[in-house]
């Protein structure tokens, strides 16, 4: 497959949601809502369950499936309200020490009047910041789409993993097709150029690594479930400290080969 | 050859401002005289240098380069740049972007993309950093992430506060996803000076959005914005688009930022300098003293 027709597929109706994945790698489930701050954003689930034997937080962006959840569910475009709903199950997970995983499939951050008057720019901004100091192990894992600023606010981890067939950008490349070319008909071209696919970003380490999915659903998070217990179960090995220095090594690292 | 879109209207209020402001060229011309792109008055050179270029009759505040940005800022003699070997490259080969470089860099401003370094303000020495507007809109690519992390480890190290001066479109997409990840990089490094206690504050300068909204800018101790900045995370363009419906007059300005409560104060660069500086003075020695 090409960039485009990966773009595609990151973005086909009927491809599992994060929904789909909590069901099948945590067990005992429980959802946990709102920000405590303004809202509950239905775009973003987060709650707690374990992970075999392992307590974890679980973070997910929520596209929805049919016509009446996606809408439900603003599409997975996250307002505010959904990025500090995230903060505030990270901070319970480094109170009660436990791990967080996020599941990442947006097109992007909501923008719209509400979005900005709440401060888009500044939930963003803040999960980054305290992500990039959170005292537990982080693992995020794009399962879809990757768009922009609003997937990163929940991808800056130990870990950053992706699916074979799904992207992750910097802007759509709808978006910059029309700003660069004024032709959003060349998208094909800006799908390759911006190198969005899971191959491209782990030849330039921004991922760590890439999950099967030819395998079907079924086996694909047997696998991930499997992968996620070895990663967890080996960062015990580190203290607090060296988790927050090497995932700060790891972004830091990130276009940085100038003399 | 009819120039197309000489009959299109601005769709909203916001839009006309942003072309108004296009127009005359919102930079300070090498001409003796410059239009003030909203009252339309004429004002000569010199006095525009001496009220900080901002329009005396009606306070408009003209974009400014990186380096004059600095001269306005710094005590006389005293800024000492740090970094200037990292530019940017084009380091995914995306088709047009060493020409758009080239270009960027035989404009006025020339290679400048963020000026970084160390200098006295007020008589405090303090670690500064200014985007360049003119640059490629200061989009933020490798090499931008880059200074800016490097300043703020460098004042880490040198126990000095950070005085940062935004101006960004975002994020620089020809860099792709590595553009993306400095969003990262640098809030690793705003969250490091912070731990260390040193203070931090940024300047939002007309137009703040995108990739450095969302990360740098926002994160500062104490956020001072310019009258009339746009300040947003998406630009009001893409959000007409989206919501298909006319955006309030002055959204995303940063009187409307402070009303919302994203700022601490807007600055007039006619006495930012003084406000800096008693920031400074008050924050004296970090948070250890």
């Amino acid at each position: 497959m090409n960039a485009y027709e990966k773009l595609l597929a990151a973005r086909a109706d009927g491809r599992p949601t994060a929904k789909n994945y909590i069901e099948r790698l945590f067990q005992n489930f429980i959802e946990l809502h709102g920000d405590r701050r303004y809202g509950d954003d239905s775009a973003v689930i987060t709650g707690i369950g374990t992970l075999g034997r392992i307590p974890v937080t679980v973070i997910g962006i929520e596209k929805g499936h049919g016509t009446k959840e996606k809408v439900a569910r603003n599409f997975g475009s996250a307002h505010p309200e959904g990025y500090r709903k995230a903060l505030r199950q990270m901070k319970l997970a480094e109170k009660f020490r436990r791990p967080v995983i996020c599941l990442v499939d947006t097109s992007g951050a909501y923008c719209g009047i509400g979005a900005e008057e709440r401060g888009q720019g500044q939930a963003i901004a803040e999960n980054l910041m305290e992500l990039m100091g959170l005292r537990v192990p982080v693992v995020s894992i794009l399962i879809g789409e990757g768009g922009s600023g609003g997937a990163l606010a929940l991808a800056v981890a130990d870990e950053v993993w992706m699916l074979e067939n799904a992207v992750y950008s910097v802007i759509s490349p709808e978006g910059c097709a029309s700003i660069l070319w004024k032709n959003p008909k060349r998208v094909g071209d800006a799908a390759e150029y911006l190198k969005i696919t899971a191959q491209d970003l782990l030849s330039m380490n921004v991922i760590d690594r890439i999950i099967p999915e030819g395998i079907g659903f079924t086996k694909t998070c047997a696998f991930l479930k499997i992968q996620l217990i070895r990663t967890l179960k080996r960062s015990r090995a580190l203290t607090e400290e060296e988790l927050v220095s090497q995932r700060y090594e790891k972004f830091r690292r990130i276009g940085s080969d100038f003399q | 050859m009819i120039r197309r879109g000489i009959f299109k209207h601005p769709k909203n209020d916001l839009e006309g401002e942003i072309r108004r402001d296009r127009t005359p060229g919102p930079s300070v011309p090498e001409e003796l005289c410059v239009t003030c792109p909203t009252c339309r008055k004429m004002l000569f050179r010199d006095a525009l240098a001496e009220s900080s270029y901002v329009c005396p009759h009606c306070g408009w505040h003209f974009r400014i380069s990186a380096r004059r940005r600095i001269e306005i800022t710094a005590d006389e003699g005293t800024f000492r740049e740090l970094n200037t070997k990292i530019v940017s490259r084009n380091i995914l080969s995306f088709p047009g972007y060493d020409e758009k470089l080239e270009q960027a860099r035989r404009s006025e401003s020339g290679k400048d993309e963020v000026v970084c370094g160390t200098c006295r303000i007020g008589g405090f020495t303090s670690c500064v950093f200014a985007m360049e507007p003119s640059f490629m809109m200061g989009s933020m690519g490798t090499a931008v992430g880059e200074k800016i992390t490097r300043l703020f480890e460098y004042a880490a190290e040198h126990r000095l506060p950070v005085v940062g001066f935004t101006v960004s479109g975002g994020a620089r997409m020809q860099e792709g996803i590595l553009s993306l990840m400095q969003m990262a990089k640098t809030s690793g490094a705003v969250r490091r000076h912070s731990e260390a206690g040193l203070l931090y504050v940024a300047v939002l300068t007309n137009p703040t959005t995108g990739g450095v909204t969302a990360s740098f800018a926002m994160e500062a101790d104490i956020i001072l914005a310019e009258p009339g900045a746009l300040i947003g995370f998406a630009g009001p363009r893409v959000i007409e688009q989206t919501i298909r419906q006319k955006l309030p007059p002055g959204f995303q300005r940063a009187e409307f930022l402070l009303e919302k409560g994203f700022v601490d104060q807007i600055s007039n660069r006619k006495t930012q300098k003084r406000l800096l500086t008693r920031l400074l003075e008050f924050h004296a020695g970090g948070a250890d003293e």
